[in-house]
């Protein structure tokens, strides 16, 4: 095949018949908020954390959605609140995050 | 004055010794229960204040002062304190009063408990002396005293607008029996009092009612109905009052002492917390306080209705009460009691168990510059408002302050947020991890401009030889110094207070002070102590943007009210969340002292 200097990737990032989203339903329910997230980064351009644990809360979601373990960004959150004042959405961040912290336990643990 | 009956004993005395005695044993119960919850070191901290005679003169000061005079509700509400200390202070005197005559008197029957409460029917008068006179005088001006305030209870139960508040609590079925058993004991006892006195004898008050009496009922009255009623009201008063809001009487006299020892909540249902919750008359005057009630369906969520939810340990509602509140502080500013609203929370917060608990072993923060005298601190907040940073390090400049800015690349967060969260634990991480970084530079004075940092560099931090000082004060005494010298000419300026500023760390008149230089200051509509939330606390978990606007308009419409030219505060985040709805300039102080060099 000729190289033009860029590949296609296969079409397989986010394998719905695979995908657990049974931590993001749990969230969904605790704040419905988070669907209203058109990740634009705000967040992530703000957070207090991102240097340390790669934290950014559209990440975060993004993963969620697609069935990923994000528990490790989430390490380093320290709740300082940024994300959620500057979310163009209103969607309370801060809580999300609390929200998430508190479901690992009560659920989804083994998930992945 | 000499005994009628020669037993000494009538039926009619039954109901109020069973509830005599049921709400004595409750109460003792609880108190060693109390006790007992508490942890070690705090319950020697408590016995050892009970023995030592400052403290414990202070115990008996507070309880007089709050507990009988009611002190504090004068100073906030006059008509509220009278009514109050009325029905406190006189039922007191009536009791004490009641023993003084029967020690006098018949001092044979002191040892019986019911004697001075039924007092003037077990006794005749064969001759009338001043000292009885001037009893029965007392006593009928301290009966008379407690009526008055039942009357006035009576109105403020209907019409609470006539006393000054908006909003009252609504009072949960039991309290409703407590309250209507309390209204009904002191006519009674008039009516009981009086049809007796023309054998008891009386004074200006029993004399003519009796009078009166004979006057519509003949010679024969028939005084028994009356004080059998005056018996079962009190009976049923004192059966009621562990389970209603009543129990703030005993609760507030074991809470004085306890505070005083310095105990702090540590275990929301056990222990100090529980005399607090208990100790919640419900009065509701946190109610018109909470910046909240700016949107109506918030109401339930104040801290009153807390220790309610409390008391019936409904934890879904805690939960709920908990998370919302924006932790201002003004409902325990404002409170008789002086209930800690915000710490009874972020206790609560702090009981919850998570599946992620954060860590930041793996943080390693550069060490600062060395050799600076001052350190200045702006805070994550300050990173959405640049223009703070900006102001505070021109003025800092301006004055030849030696400074290094600890966070002008972003930083670690103070650790206040995530102890609101209620996680101790995470924020005593962040806590060590800034405490090691200040202390290595070898500063001995840390500006921060933000609040919310101050107050937990404050509380929390062990920064020995450092001095930790808000940037409003530290500009302050520049001025003092003659280092700067702003010229007053920006025109109107009205300060809000921001909570943790003012409420939180007591610095109300160094912003003022530095304002005055620079403008007119003109007044809000509530300062001080009682200035309102902004609305964009990062104390609340729950309350999401939209319904936050609500309450930072009502916060914002009260700091107008004078028509200023600028809004001056001294928080980013009161900065910040009031620039949103802002009709004209909001500018931190730093600011407004930047513009008036």
């Amino acid at each position: 095949m000729m190289d033009f200097g860029f590949v296609l990737s296969k079409s397989s990032t986010v394998d719905l018949n695979k995908v657990d989203l049974s931590m993001y339903r749990q969230l969904e329910k605790l704040s419905p908020d988070v669907r209203t997230c058109m990740a634009c980064g705000s967040c992530s351009a703000t957070c207090t954390a991102a240097p340390y644990s790669g934290m950014s809360v559209r990440k975060v979601i993004l993963g969620l959605q697609r069935g990923n373990d994000v528990s490790a960004m989430l390490s380093n959150c320290m709740l300082c609140g940024k994300c959620t004042m500057v979310c163009p959405r209103g969607i309370n961040t801060r809580n999300l995050i609390l929200n998430l912290c508190r479901i690992h336990e009560t659920g989804g643990r083994n998930d992945r | 004055m000499t005994d009628r009956i020669a037993s000494g004993f009538h039926p009619f005395v039954l109901p109020f010794l069973i509830g005599m005695a049921f709400v004595l044993s409750y109460c003792l119960f609880g108190m060693i229960r109390i006790i007992l919850q508490l942890s070690k070191e705090d319950r020697r901290k408590f016995f050892m204040s009970l023995i030592t005679p400052k403290i414990l003169l202070k115990d008996v000061k507070d309880i007089f002062l709050n507990c009988l005079i009611h002190v504090k509700l004068w100073k906030r509400n006059p008509v509220l304190g009278y009514m109050h200390s009325s029905i406190a202070f006189g039922w007191f005197m009536l009791i004490v009063l009641g023993h003084i005559e029967v020690i006098l008197f018949v001092p044979a029957r002191a040892k019986l408990l019911y004697y001075p409460i039924f007092f003037n029917y077990f006794v005749s008068e064969n001759e009338t002396t001043l000292r009885g006179a001037v009893l029965f005088f007392l006593m009928d001006f301290f009966l008379l005293v407690v009526l008055s305030g039942i009357a006035l209870a009576i109105i403020k139960r209907f019409r609470s607008r006539l006393f000054g508040m908006r909003r009252t609590t609504k009072p949960a079925a039991l309290d409703l029996v407590g309250l209507y058993s309390l209204w009904a004991i002191f006519p009674l006892r008039l009516i009981a009092e009086s049809l007796t006195a023309d054998i008891s004898g009386g004074s200006f008050l029993t004399l003519p009612s009796n009078w009166l009496a004979h006057l519509f009922m003949g010679h024969e009255l028939y005084p028994l109905p009356a004080w059998w009623a005056y018996s079962i009201a009190l009976c049923i008063f004192m059966c009621v009052l562990p389970f209603t809001r009543y129990m703030h009487i005993p609760a507030e006299m074991m809470l004085i002492p306890m505070r005083n020892a310095g105990l702090k909540i540590r275990n929301l249902n056990k222990g100090f917390a529980k005399v607090e919750v208990l100790s919640c008359p419900g009065c509701g005057v946190c109610i018109d306080a909470c910046p909240m009630i700016a949107s109506r369906s918030n109401v339930k969520d104040c801290t009153v209705y807390l220790n309610r939810q409390l008391r019936r340990g409904n934890d879904k509602r805690i939960d709920q009460i908990s998370d919302k509140c924006l932790l201002c502080g003004k409902c325990q500013a404002v409170c008789q009691v002086g209930v800690q609203g915000p710490d009874l929370r972020v206790a609560r917060r702090s009981t919850r168990g998570y599946g992620i608990n954060q860590d930041y072993s793996n943080i390693s923060a550069t060490p600062l510059e060395k050799g600076h005298k001052v350190l200045y601190f702006s805070g994550c907040m300050s990173q959405l408002t640049p223009r703070i940073g900006k102001a505070v390090t021109a003025v800092m400049d301006k004055a030849g302050v030696d400074y290094e800015w600890m966070d002008r690349d972003g930083g670690l967060c103070c650790g206040r947020p995530i102890l609101l969260a209620g996680r101790k634990e995470q924020a005593r991480q962040l806590i060590a991890k800034n405490t090691e970084l200040i202390l290595a530079s070898g500063a001995d004075t840390l500006v921060v401009n933000c609040p919310i940092c101050y107050r937990v560099f404050r509380e929390e931090y062990n920064l020995p030889g450092v001095r930790v000082v808000h940037h409003s004060e530290f500009f302050a005494e520049l001025v003092s110094k003659g280092m700067l010298s702003p010229q007053n000419g920006i025109g109107k300026i009205c300060y809000h207070d921001p909570c943790e500023l003012g409420r939180g760390c007591g610095v109300y008149d160094a912003p003022r002070e530095l304002l005055s230089r620079c403008g007119t200051l003109v007044k809000a509509g509530h300062e001080k102590e009682l200035s309102i939330c902004c609305g964009g606390s990062l104390g609340s978990l729950s309350l999401n943007f939209s319904q936050r606007e609500a309450i930072t308009r009502n916060s914002y419409a009260d700091l107008t009210v004078a028509d200023p030219d600028v809004i001056a505060t001294a928080c980013p985040l009161c900065l910040s969340t009031y620039s949103r709805y802002a009709d004209r300039p909001v500018m931190d102080i730093a600011e407004i002292l930047m513009n008036q060099q």
